[in-house]
């Protein structure tokens, strides 16, 4: 597709479409069934995998609704941004493409109630998002950070799987809506640990927070998808969903809170920090996932209405900020608040969305931001069932967070739009309806939540529920009265003001403040990638000699461990019975490994292992199985062939590398060889078992029809034996073939 | 051509006794020391012989197929064989005889036998000697 011609194509031509539409129709779909999931939860379920009781169960209850409304509604107005923003993309057709898989994967971990469904889907967004954030692949910043992003949350959702399969075994099944309360279970630390693992990897809290700053290097309308309302909100939704069965404990309370409180104030004066409002947006965010991570660790009836409430404020003001973000970039060229000034004039539908969803954030009536943070200063200043001390810090990381949050807001919303006109790489100019669309919606919705707050409550209160595990009655009112809320929201204003002002003073301050976690991050990844170097050239020295060495260094470290662990050693055979013949072959074998091991052409060599293997050959002879003996001969003269063949370019031995070396083969061959010998003359102290070959015996002649028991054996009885070492052999010559045949067109 | 005139002048002799000698241990095998594997080496070496007198080209000629496809037609009978008698019902890989011209009166009396067995072992003779060929030949014309 040429860029130029796909750039008039409104929506984003086809792929643009069918990626505003899907998401579009879902989203009507689940409006259709608020009412119905107000009265109680739905359910119904396919078998997927019976057998591992693996079942694709939908479980829409309040919770998933609300995500689920999140996901499609905020996905339509993030594919239509896109179509915008990235429609004329050579690549936009891939994008639409990785973004459906996100939403897919997004809803499917939502809605499963299956935990190992869930978990599939976990790894579909972890995937998908990898995919988007590393979407201009042509940019190493992109690629390195895609990959950070793919290693943690892997690496937790590696963690988070280990935890299901506990939960599974604690509570005798993978059904989330049929989880007992596990808190009292004997498993109950290590399923916590590691599902908290999962969860706060997922959702980016300190010390995994690191990369969420970092996939900043997303094209913008991922950025607003994945980091306002979805993925990051996976490990948030994960800890909500869990809360009624792992909740109840006191490990449980103080790990989210002690993990959401230090992330959302951390977060809060990193973001103070930025230049780059996309920066800002990005530690805004891991703040809003902090308080959530703390509200659901309080735990009390009230924290669980506030954190819902603000999850919805959350995701409506940060998906339209980011897109405002995209906006001032695609109209200036620049996301820099030191040179972002007077866009007032130049993009005033920009400033309307940028205005209201930042009032949202900082939290002003009478918008929906005020009410979520009128609701969690509700709960951390009411609850009871914390200490003293729990509720301070609750309140006070609750505070700081909101506080800062407020001059965030100012650095992102306001300060780019006022005062006087900057100069900026491109003459500022509003962006296409495509892309301002999406923010006035959802500043809009910010408006109506905020004044109107029963709008919202049909929804949230189903969901409050659901976190709770037991009914949860929500009413929100704009006016509550002179509250010890609305007093400290008063303080927080006055703060958040005071520190707006002060932000470029604050943020010089902060000069030394450095987030050690990502340099942290580059050390270990370099020591993992340092060591298997380490190993691979340890183990892999490109040497055969080397490579056989090894081999039968295992091998002979394998058979003394063994031997000296059984103890007895056999005790020697009686020679008496060794006739000439036996001797004359054994000084032909010995003779033959003699010269094997002190020549220096490697021709005689061949040679004289040749003799050795012809050796061997006569013992077969003289035990009576001639077709082994045949056998024997024919692959030693071929093998003499081969190798002599391959070593007739080979350059010549140096005989003072050989001399260095050989000394140490000498003793493995002979220690080798002794242990062989060793085990042999074990195997012949046991007392063979001549049942089979009786039977091969007596049947071989009457039934299979044949005299050559070891043919008989080959082509009959164990056919399907030889048939797959035939098949071995072919797939070897093959694969050998491709080897040589690859070195030669190389050179 | 380097090698020796005695070499090839062996060689023309030495490659038909060879082969012949290589389908007649195929066919023994059932009874006597020999068989698919035992043959299909022997009729390598023949091939790997004519190739060290005449060079590898002339024995891919004298071939006339690859000998990677030898091998895995050779596969595919052995497959074969086996698959038969498990579409009439019996277990994979049975054993099924047909003695041509045998007197009914004396059991001892196999007359002409042929059986599913017989293709089994040609298809190992074929793996055997086409997998033996692919190597030999490619590491040949590498060096």
């Amino acid at each position: 597709m040429a860029a130029g011609s796909a750039k008039r194509r409104p929506l984003g031509g086809t792929p643009g479409i069918v990626s505003i539409a899907l998401p579009a129709a879902a989203f009507a779909w689940f409006c259709l069934l608020i009412p119905q999931v107000a009265n109680g939860p739905l359910f119904w379920s396919v078998e997927w995998v019976p057998s591992l009781g693996v079942e694709i169960g939908l479980w829409i209850d309040g919770l998933s609704l609300l995500f689920a409304l999140l996901i499609t509604g905020i996905g339509t107005l993030v594919a239509l941004y896109s179509s915008a923003y990235l429609g004329g993309d050579d690549h936009y057709t891939r994008f639409v493409c990785y973004l459906l898989a996100f939403m897919v994967g997004m809803l499917g971990l939502v809605l499963s109630d299956n935990l190992l469904a869930l978990f599939v889907f976990w790894e579909v967004t972890t995937i998908s998002s990898y995919l988007l954030i590393g979407y201009k692949a042509d940019d190493p910043a992109s690629r390195r950070n895609a990959l950070q992003a793919l290693v943690v949350t892997g690496t937790g959702g590696l963690a988070f799987l280990a935890g299901i399969v506990l939960i599974g075994a604690a509570g005798g099944g993978f059904q989330i809506s049929q989880l007992p309360d596990l808190s009292e279970h004997v498993l109950y630390p290590a399923i916590l640990v590691l599902v908290l693992a999962g969860a706060f990897t997922k959702s980016a809290q300190v010390p995994f927070h690191f990369w969420l700053p970092n996939a900043m290097a997303a094209p913008t309308p991922v950025s607003a998808y994945l980091h306002s309302a979805t993925m990051v909100k996976g490990g948030v939704y994960l800890m909500a969903r869990l809360n009624p069965s792992l909740g109840n404990s006191e490990a449980w309370t103080i790990a989210l809170c002690a993990f959401g409180g230090v992330t959302a104030v951390f977060a809060s004066i990193m973001a103070l920090k930025q230049t780059d409002i996309k920066q800002v947006l990005a530690w805004t965010t891991l703040m809003a996932l902090g308080t959530l991570t703390l509200f659901i660790g309080a735990g009390t009836e009230a924290a669980i209405k506030g954190m819902v409430v603000f999850l919805l404020v959350h995701a409506l003001y940060k998906a339209a900020l980011f897109m405002v973000a995209g906006l001032i970039d695609h109209g200036t060229g620049t996301r820099d608040a030191n040179v972002l000034s007077g866009l007032m004039k130049a993009m005033p539908i920009t400033f309307i969305a940028a205005i209201v969803a930042g009032a949202s954030m900082a939290g002003l009536p009478p918008l929906f931001g005020f009410l979520g943070k009128e609701y969690l200063y509700d709960a951390a200043l009411e609850q009871d069932v914390l200490s003293r001390g729990g509720v301070l810090w609750v309140a006070g990381c609750a505070f700081a967070a909101s506080a800062l949050m407020v001059a965030a807001a100012g650095i992102v919303a306001w300060r780019p739009f006022v005062g006087p006109k900057a100069e900026t790489p491109v003459k500022p100019h509003e962006g296409p309806w495509g892309m301002w669309i999406g923010p006035l919606i959802l500043a809009a919705l910010g408006v109506a939540f905020g004044v109107i707050p029963s709008l919202s409550t049909i929804v949230l209160e189903p969901a409050a529920t659901a976190v709770m595990g037991a009914p949860v009655p929500v009413e929100l009112k704009l006016w509550a009265g002179v509250t010890p809320a609305l007093i400290l929201s008063l303080i927080t204003f006055a703060t958040g003001f005071l520190l707006y002002w002060k932000h470029r003073a604050i943020r010089r301050g902060l000069g030394r403040l450095r987030d050690r976690a990502d340099p942290a991050w580059d050390g270990i990844m370099d020591g993992v990638a340092g060591g298997s170097k380490w190993l691979a050239k340890t183990v892999q020295a490109g040497s055969l000699r080397t490579y056989i060495f090894i081999t039968f260094l295992t091998l002979a470290a394998v058979l003394l461990t063994t031997i000296w662990r059984t103890g007895a050693l056999p005790s020697a055979p009686p020679l008496d019975d060794l006739r000439l013949k036996h001797w004359s072959i054994l000084i032909f074998i010995t003779a033959g490994a003699a010269v094997a091991a002190v020549t220096n052409s490697r021709m005689t060599a061949i040679a004289a292992l040749g003799t050795v293997g012809v050796g061997v050959a006569l013992v077969f002879i003289i035990f009576g199985a001639p077709d082994v003996a045949i056998t024997q001969l024919l692959i030693e003269v071929l093998q003499v062939v081969l190798v002599a063949v391959a070593m007739l370019k080979l350059p010549h031995m140096k005989p003072d590398v050989v001399s260095r070396i050989r000394g140490w083969d000498l003793i493995l061959a002979l220690s080798i060889g002794a242990m062989t010998t060793v085990v042999m003359l074990m195997v012949m102290t046991t007392p063979l078992d001549l049942r089979i070959t009786q039977f091969f015996e007596a049947t071989s002649a009457p039934i299979a029809h044949g005299r050559n028991i070891v043919n008989v054996i080959l082509v009959d009885f164990r056919a399907l034996d030889t048939f797959g070492e035939i098949a071995v052999v072919a797939i070897a010559a093959l694969g050998a073939y491709a080897l040589l045949r690859g070195t030669r067109r190389n050179t | 051509m380097g090698t020796s005139l005695i070499v090839r002048a062996a060689t023309r002799v030495l490659v038909g006794l060879l082969l012949v000698f290589s389908i007649y241990m195929l066919l023994r095998g059932h009874n006597e020391p020999g068989g698919g594997f035992i043959g299909g080496l022997i009729g390598a070496t023949g091939f790997i012989l004519y190739a060290i007198a005449h060079g590898c080209r002339a024995a891919r000629e004298a071939l006339r197929v690859e000998p990677q496809t030898i091998a895995m037609v050779g596969l595919g009978i052995a497959l074969f064989a086996g698959l038969v008698p498990m579409m009439i019902g019996d277990a994979l890989f049975e054993g099924m005889w047909l003695f041509l011209a045998a007197d009914p009166a004396d059991p001892n009396d196999k007359g002409i036998p042929l059986s599913n067995i017989l293709v089994f072992d040609v298809g190992v003779y074929l793996v055997v000697l086409g997998s033996v060929l692919t190597l030999v030949l490619a590491l040949e014309e590498e060096v």
